[in-house]
């Protein structure tokens, strides 16, 4: 069931591949010592290196280069001990050398694989070509001044990863699926946060359409797509656009483009057309990038565990099936979570727990997991309970409400609201025999074949003990009254 | 390789200097005298040569990463020919 | 006594004996400059206040005894070396209202030892030149004049106004700084010495840019012995230039003494060149008659690629240049021209701000770097460039120095060699080929010509070893005894 799109002419394929720009986590820049952190004032954040001041030159950050090679261990993909730097030569105000230092022939990072899953169930490898580090420019703001446009460089210099992807895309679902994918990756690894509204991750998505079995025809790139919800758009509204043009007998022009989310289509960059020739040469204010065996041994060996290892020994370590543990590990500090609820304890009664009401909680609270709506413990102990039997499931969900109203542990409000299951067998015969008795026209009904009826009286006796029957007795003791 | 007027407009345009009709002419005579001189190099045999990267005797030494620059953007502004309170201004641009 | 004619060696000792002050050192000089700048126009920018404070500040050092020996010598600064609170062109008018920020490393460390910024010296725009005369700010007049004719000529460049401040007695040394020749040529067609480190040993940092890959500072001064001190404060690592060498700074002026004898000296054939003029020819052959004398061994080498060297940095230069210069576009320094937009704003900037030599070069070097160009230029170019270390690593088997001359010339006439931009690049044809390579070299006056202007020989020496450059120079310059003073200068 491959995704395609119906034209005048046929059926289209679509053809993508991603470009993602990650910003790195540092103190400071790629190649000055001011500081890589989001906001601060205009131009506070700014050394004479990054303002591109005559005389000035880049010194590299061992940090920015470590963050890469993280990045593409997670990756799987092969760690470049020799690499270069380059300059991509072009004008713009944001841009103070008039250069941008990057990496063209010679990236730190080469071919790699990162394995999505889409809604069906269904992996799919998406190719990693290469990852390499570059400068990220300043912000430029035309919307504060009626004649002029302003410039403020605090974010030119901060070190980005450039993560391009093969062509391996097929569908705006699988573009969607491996841009979380790469995000989770990046937070896991803690190499950059992933916060696409704050921009410090974007994507360019790069589209081409073709019938089944052709070439690659002439792509587009959609620049600075800054949301998944955009990217996935994007894809779709690009490769309608190209068909159109191609089944119109036109041919499609390689150009760059930007998405309009509020017109849902793609328009033309206006100021790109000249911008081709980036008279890239190797940088000669550094030199080359030599990286010791060693040094990325060091950085292997503390990695962290990353989700797709993480949510396969979930599933081997708990017993929990594969789509529950999907679910754990999209936050890390989730699945982190769950393994201090579930060790030692049902861990399939805690996945349920945590996927389930805990989930519902933090949403109805607006909490993280970094400040849960009931601790760990707590949680902990109320699973502890059900498990030794002192209370069933029903009566769980209003204790586990309780304790995020309130804060207070599971075991001092089953204890301060008598919510104790009742077992006492002969407690629940009596009730069951007051129920019976109460509603002898239906057990008339039910003897004369309406099955149904049974979970009525045992509903029944339920709200009789106010909840706190244990289920599996109540269960008996209405059928042995039954006969 | 002979430079034409078109191509030294073109390239005039890539490094963002202004030039009128008068002087592409001029530019032109000179350019081509000077690729005209560094043609000789397509004498020399390079075949299993590297290029140099000035400086290769090293590998590139990396900095510790603490904030040790910044914090001084009226230095930064000192200079600036057009600025609008704490950031440089240009003429406005349409995208 | 004339506290303009003396050596960085001479003031030191006479400072140290108190036979006159740093105070009044440096108002001899302005005072010189103050008289004969206005004709000469050695300096863009003179600071005489700031030199008097700073020779106030060596004064005490002097008296608390913690002066070296550069304290309270007066220099000219070459307007490439960005200085705090300083105006600094690059003899440019798009940077003519430019006042750094910050300090270069090589002109801290010249302030750490104690010395006295006269003022910026004028240079060839951007360093690009071999005669100054393309520097925004007017020509330079050489202090030397031809027998008998008062004709202006060339001090030579790009290091055009640090060599003529330094030979007309208007500053006791200077910074320079050599690409392709800049310190070594200028300082050849005015009497004085002047190196070109090796590639890494001086600092880059708060220089600006022409080529990265070719751009390093050097002393200019009147003897061999005053380079050695004033190379010993601008040498040294540094964390802020990714490619400084981290290599320990020797005494150079231990070297000067050591003399050539043992030391084999390679005299390549590549470097007599087809219509050499007989003169320069004639100094070459009295520098190797001078030095066999000594006790060296003079042996016959070839450097094959020689004749591409030009070539080659007139391709890579350029290049790099065109890239480094892409920063003064009017937004956050120097000089703006309004434009309608932004694109409009940045060809109108530097259209108005740059001379007519820095656009060739800015032009030539994006087009050879321009889609398409780049294997058959840039790459090709950098691939010779190999081939040229190669030959001088090969030559450094068998020799420990290497002597040639400096120039093809004397200084030439202000309006001379302008018929085409390329009759001016030959100027470098024997100083380009050790820049390319990154080996140390060295001018150092040799005699004189037929109508009586200096002309250099070059020693060139192997990565790092300075050291054995400046024990071939001294030992040259001692046989030599260039005594010779040009007519216009300060007394």
């Amino acid at each position: 069931m491959a995704y395609s799109l119906e034209g005048k002419t046929g059926t289209w394929e679509v053809v993508c591949g991603l470009e993602v720009h990650a910003q790195v986590i540092s103190e400071s820049k790629l190649f000055s010592g001011a500081s890589a952190t989001y906001g601060g004032a205009p131009n506070a954040h700014v050394s004479f290196v990054d303002a591109g001041f005559p005389g000035m030159l880049p010194v590299i950050n061992r940090e920015c280069v470590a963050q890469a090679v993280r990045t593409g261990l997670g990756l799987k993909a092969q760690i470049n001990l020799v690499s270069r730097f380059d300059r991509k030569n072009y004008f713009y105000a944001d841009l103070p050398n008039g250069y941008q230092i990057s990496q063209f022939e010679h990236p730190i990072v080469g071919t790699g694989d990162v394995e999505i899953e889409l809604q069906d169930g269904t992996i799919k490898h998406i190719g990693i070509t290469r990852l390499h580090l570059e400068q990220d420019a300043g912000k430029s703001m035309h919307d504060q001044h009626a004649s002029k446009s302003v410039i403020d460089l605090n974010r030119a210099g901060v070190a980005l990863m450039e993560i391009v992807s093969e062509p391996d895309i097929r569908s705006p679902e699988e573009a969607g699926a491996y841009l979380r994918k790469i995000r989770q990756i990046l937070r896991y690894l803690g190499t950059c946060d992933g916060n696409m509204e704050e921009g410090s991750m974007r994507a360019d998505v790069n589209v081409s359409v073709r019938k089944a079995g052709e070439e690659f025809r002439t792509r587009c790139e959609i620049k600075n797509v800054n949301s998944v919800r955009f990217v996935m758009h994007a894809v779709e509204a690009e490769a309608l656009r190209q068909i159109e043009v191609w089944e119109s007998g036109g041919e499609v022009r390689q150009e760059t483009r930007l998405y309009d989310p509020a017109r849902g289509e793609t328009r033309s960059m206006r100021s790109k057309e000249d911008a081709h020739d980036y008279r890239y040469f190797p940088e000669p204010d550094l030199l080359p990038l030599v990286l010791e065996e060693d040094f990325v041994a060091g950085l292997k060996a503390k990695l962290p565990e990353l989700p797709d290892e993480k949510r396969r020994r979930l599933c081997d370590d708990y017993g929990i099936p594969f789509y529950d543990a999907g679910v754990l590990v999209a936050d890390q500090a989730m699945a982190d979570f769950y393994e201090s609820v579930a060790k030692g304890r049902d861990a399939r009664l805690a996945a349920n727990w945590i996927s389930g009401d805990f989930f519902a909680a933090m949403n109805r609270t607006g909490k993280s997991i970094e400040n849960p709506p009931v601790s760990g413990a707590a949680l902990g102990e109320l699973l502890d309970l059900i498990s030794d039997k002192t209370i069933n499931g029903r009566i769980a969900k209003d204790v586990f409400e309780e304790m995020v109203e309130t804060g207070a542990m599971p075991a001092a409000i089953v204890e301060a609201k008598g919510l104790r299951q009742v077992t006492d067998t002969s407690a629940i015969d009596a009730a069951v025999t007051q129920v019976l008795a109460a509603n002898q026209d239906k057990v008339a009904e039910y003897k004369s074949g309406k099955d149904k009826l049974f979970g009525f009286f045992v509903g029944q006796v339920m709200k009789a003990m106010a909840g706190k029957g244990n289920p599996a007795l109540v269960n008996e003791a209405v059928k042995k009254q039954l006969g | 390789m002979s430079l034409d007027s078109a191509t030294v407009r073109r390239i005039a345009k890539l490094a963002r200097i202004r030039v009128d009709d008068a002087e592409v002419g001029v530019l032109q005579t000179e350019l081509n005298a000077i690729l005209g001189y560094v043609d000789q190099l397509n004498e020399v045999n390079v075949d299993g040569v590297a290029p140099l990267s000035g400086g290769a005797q090293m590998a590139m030494r990396l900095r510790e990463d603490i904030v040790t620059d910044g914090e001084q953007a009226e230095k930064i502004l000192a200079n600036a020919p057009d600025r609008v309170g704490q950031f440089f201004a240009v003429p406005k641009v349409v995208e | 006594m004339s506290l303009l004619n003396l050596t960085i060696a001479g003031a030191a000792q006479a400072l140290a004996a108190k036979k006159f002050s740093a105070v009044e050192l440096t108002t001899a000089h302005n005072n010189a400059i103050a008289a004969l700048n206005p004709r000469l126009n050695a300096y863009i920018t003179v600071t005489p206040e700031l030199a008097l404070e700073q020779a106030k500040a060596a004064d005490a050092r002097i008296a608390a005894g913690t002066a070296g020996p550069l304290t309270g010598i007066p220099l000219a600064i070459k307007d490439l070396f960005c200085t705090a609170g300083v105006r600094t062109t690059a003899a440019s008018k798009i940077l003519e209202p430019f006042v750094p920020p910050y300090e270069s490393t090589v002109t801290r460390q010249l302030l750490e030892a104690g010395t006295v910024c006269l003022g910026k010296a004028n240079l060839d725009e951007f360093a690009m030149g071999s005669s100054n005369i393309t520097s925004g700010y007017g020509p330079v007049e050489n202090p030397w004049k031809r027998n008998g004719s008062d004709a202006k000529l060339v001090p030579g460049g790009s290091s055009g106004g640090s060599a003529a401040a330094v030979a007309a007695r208007l500053a006791l040394g200077a910074t320079g700084t050599d690409t392709g020749g800049s310190i070594r040529q200028p300082a050849s067609f005015t009497g004085l010495a002047g190196i070109k480190p090796t590639y890494g040993r001086c600092s880059r940092y708060g220089i600006v840019a022409f080529a990265s890959s070719l751009d390093q500072a050097g002393p200019m001064a009147r003897t061999v012995e005053d380079c050695a001190i004033l190379l010993g404060a601008m040498s040294g690592f540094d964390t802020h230039d990714s490619t400084s060498a981290e290599r320990a700074v020797p005494d150079f002026t231990a070297a000067l003494s050591r003399g050539v004898k043992g030391l084999r000296i390679g005299i390549p054939a590549e470097y007599r060149m087809d219509g050499m003029s007989a003169e320069i020819a004639a100094l070459w052959e009295k520098g190797i008659l001078l030095l066999r004398e000594q006790g060296a061994e003079i042996i016959d080498i070839s450097l094959p690629h020689t004749k591409y060297g030009l070539a080659v940095y007139y391709i890579v230069a350029p290049a790099e240049a065109s890239s480094n210069l892409a920063r003064y576009d009017g937004v956050r320094f120097g000089k703006r021209v309004d434009g309608e937009d932004l694109i409009d704003m940045y060809e109108r900037t530097r259209a108005a701000g740059f001379g007519a030599e820095v656009k060739r070069r800015i032009m030539i070097g994006t087009y050879v770097l321009s889609h398409g160009y780049y294997d058959a230029y840039y790459l090709k170019a950098q691939k010779v460039r190999n081939l040229i270390l190669r030959d001088f690593n090969n030559a450094f088997d068998k020799v420990d120095a290497i002597l040639t001359p400096t120039a093809p010339s004397a200084a030439f006439g202000l309006g001379e060699k302008m018929d085409d931009p390329v009759t001016m690049y030959l100027n470098d044809v024997f100083t380009v080929p050790a820049s390319l390579a990154g080996v140390p070299a060295m001018s150092v006056p040799a005699g004189l010509s037929a109508e009586g202007l200096p002309l250099g020989l070059q020693v060139i020496g192997k990565h790092f070893d300075e050291e054995t450059v400046f024990a071939v120079s001294a030992a040259l310059e001692r046989a030599a005894g260039f005594t010779a003073l040009p007519s216009v200068r300060a007394e």
